[in-house]
């Protein structure tokens, strides 16, 4: 999940890391345009970011956290060692990567010696603790430090609370959800999926097209009371009419006019072959 | 190694400094509202109550429920040891910049929300949604104010940053200035102030940050509280130090950081005195009309960028 995240210390971070200081380097361009839309482009992307770690927050919290959600979730059990394995390595795989990160941009700097001919020497320049993209005064991210560092603060905190926890009596209990003491919510009260991302739907509503249903079946007598109520949405992304559509209907079009010499009869299949054959022939000699 | 005990130092004023900074500006806030203010020394006794009580867990609170506080302290401190409090070109300057403080802010959100969801109530959902909602707005807005700062300095190392304005003197940017009302607007945003979030209720349906701890208690509510307060220091360490960083020791020599030491507490004074006005003059917002509140932000932040690159670069 986390190499999704721009969350430091794993790997997501640094690329998205690396993408701001190139974006910060657009006043070296010549083009007063790009120079203004390169930055604007890398806020564009912190707002990416941002409505990632959104939808994260949503998956992880909606499938692993809080009451079971239905009676067939209550009965779920954990995966088998080898599957929570595998899932281990690759999340392993991740904060190397996003740990040791001047390694892995030294592998892709021999690509792109390759390609443009160009390494990247000043990234490992200060060694392999520190990654400097263009020199260690403009930028510098020591990856391993700040892991070092995150483990250090979970010290201290230890530490305070070795000095001033209580004495003498239970440090943790478990008790009762206590939820304003509305007494013990049920799994029924949670938020949902659809709940969570509410507020991230109607703020940024322009972008799509809604179809949204309530249906409300009023408790006979009392109308006030809804004895049911239906709740159906369908977000419709608005880039799907503009940019895809066209081009599949363009796609259809074409692919019909083409169609047109699948005749289904060998007879005419043999004779493009043979057709293809001589064209072939005669544009090899 | 001098250094690094500096750091270490400054580290732990930082740390020990937060809660008296919210007693400042709860104390200003009851002077300007006519009511008497408790003690200056009132967060450190919560806090040591806090930690010396007994912390409830629910039956279904699962392990990340409890590593949450830890992960979030942790986090909002190594922030905390990034930001130059007392004297720039300290060793963890380097290894962490302005993207990377924003990516630590990041990293405790992340954990506070998932924390918020894990019990399983209406408020923690209800937090946790509308936390990362705004931040969603917050954090663009945050990071091209810090673009326009690191494009005026040409680095994103916040020592370098500081150094810049400082070698720069007294002149007034406009690039800056947009900056600095852009951060101002994300920082009250962030940290959960009024007009957006008000920090001193319970049970209110618009609350935020503390409807995601609701179901905390003890150390860990303890920690959670101590973090928050941290947060809103080092928003108010960046903005004293980076936009006014005058005072700041550029050596570390004694007598240059008694007066770093006495012109942050200074800065932080005014600050506080700001943040108590305003918050005892503004009315708390509309949940919905938080998104025009931070698209301001970003259009000042914007207006900032813009007008650095037209206007001071060529």
């Amino acid at each position: 999940m986390h190499q999704h995240l721009g969350l430091p210390p794993f790997n997501g971070f640094v690329s998205e890391w690396l993408t701001f200081q190139t974006a910060l380097q657009a006043t070296s361009l010549d083009s007063g345009v790009l120079r203004a839309v390169i930055p604007i482009a890398a806020a564009v992307l912190a707002l990416t970011g941002a409505l990632a770690a959104a939808c994260f927050v949503k998956v992880y919290g909606i499938a692993f956290l809080g009451r079971p959600r239905s009676r067939r979730v209550r009965r779920t059990r954990e995966a088998s060692r080898g599957m929570i394995l595998a899932q281990a390595l690759l999340a392993l795989f991740c904060l190397l990567a996003g740990v040791l990160p001047t390694f892995v941009v030294a592998a892709l700097g021999r690509v792109s010696q390759g390609i443009t001919d160009h390494g990247l020497p000043s990234a490992m320049a200060e060694g392999w603790l520190w990654l400097t993209p263009i020199s260690a005064e403009t930028a510098s991210y020591g990856a391993p430090l700040v892991l070092l560092g995150i483990l250090l603060a979970l010290g201290a905190w230890a530490i305070v609370y070795r000095f001033m926890r209580p004495r003498g009596h239970a440090t943790l209990t478990r008790g009762e959800t206590w939820d304003c003491g509305f007494g013990s919510p049920t799994a029924r009260m949670q938020y949902t999926a659809s709940a969570f991302a509410q507020p991230i739907r109607r703020i940024f509503s322009p972008v799509w097209r809604l179809h949204e249903t309530v249906e409300r079946e009023p408790r006979p007598g009392l109308p006030q009371d809804a004895k049911q109520i239906r709740h159906q949405l369908h977000a419709e992304d608005i880039t799907w009419g503009w940019i895809y559509t066209p081009i599949t209907r363009l796609l259809h079009a074409a692919a019909r006019r083409v169609g047109r010499i699948q005749t289904g009869h060998l007879r005419h299949y043999l004779a493009y072959s043979f057709l293809t054959l001589i064209l072939l022939l005669w544009v090899i000699t | 190694m001098n250094a690094w005990l500096l750091t270490l130092a400054q580290t732990v004023t930082f740390v020990l400094l937060a809660p008296l900074f919210s007693a400042w500006v709860k104390r200003v806030k009851c002077w300007a509202q006519n009511r008497r203010s408790p003690s200056l020394l009132q967060p450190y006794r919560d806090l040591q109550k806090l930690f010396g009580k007994e912390a409830l867990l629910a039956h279904n609170a699962s392990p990340l429920f409890r590593i949450a506080p830890y992960i979030i302290a942790g986090a909002t401190l190594m922030a905390a040891a990034v930001v130059p409090l007392l004297a720039v070109n300290l060793p963890t300057a380097a290894i962490a910049d302005v993207i990377v403080l924003a990516g630590f802010f990041a990293l405790a959100r992340f954990f506070l929300a998932l924390a918020g969801m894990d019990v399983g109530t209406a408020f923690g959902g209800m937090g946790s949604s509308r936390e990362m909602t705004l931040s969603a707005l917050a954090e663009p807005a945050m990071l091209m104010a810090v673009f326009t700062l690191a494009m005026v300095a040409n680095s994103t190392n916040l020592s370098t940053v500081i150094g810049h304005i400082l070698a720069d003197g007294l002149v007034l940017r406009p690039s800056l200035l947009f900056a600095l009302l852009s951060l101002v607007l994300v920082a009250v945003a962030e940290t959960g102030r009024i007009p957006v979030d008000n920090p001193s209720t319970h049970l209110e349906l618009t609350m935020i940050h503390e409807a995601m701890i609701l179901e905390y208690s003890g150390r860990h509510l303890a920690l959670m509280e101590w973090a928050a307060q941290l947060k809103l220091l080092i928003y108010g360490v960046l903005i004293a130090n980076i936009f006014f960083p005058w005072g700041i020791a550029t050596q570390p020599e004694g007598t240059s950081l008694l007066i770093a030491a006495a012109a942050i507490v200074g800065k932080l004074m005014v600050l506080g005195v700001a943040l108590a006005l305003g918050e005892s003059v503004l009315a708390k917002m509309r949940l919905f009309r938080v998104p025009a509140f931070l698209t301001l932000a970003l259009t000042l932040a914007l207006i900032g960028l813009l007008s650095h690159i037209i206007l001071e670069v060529a």
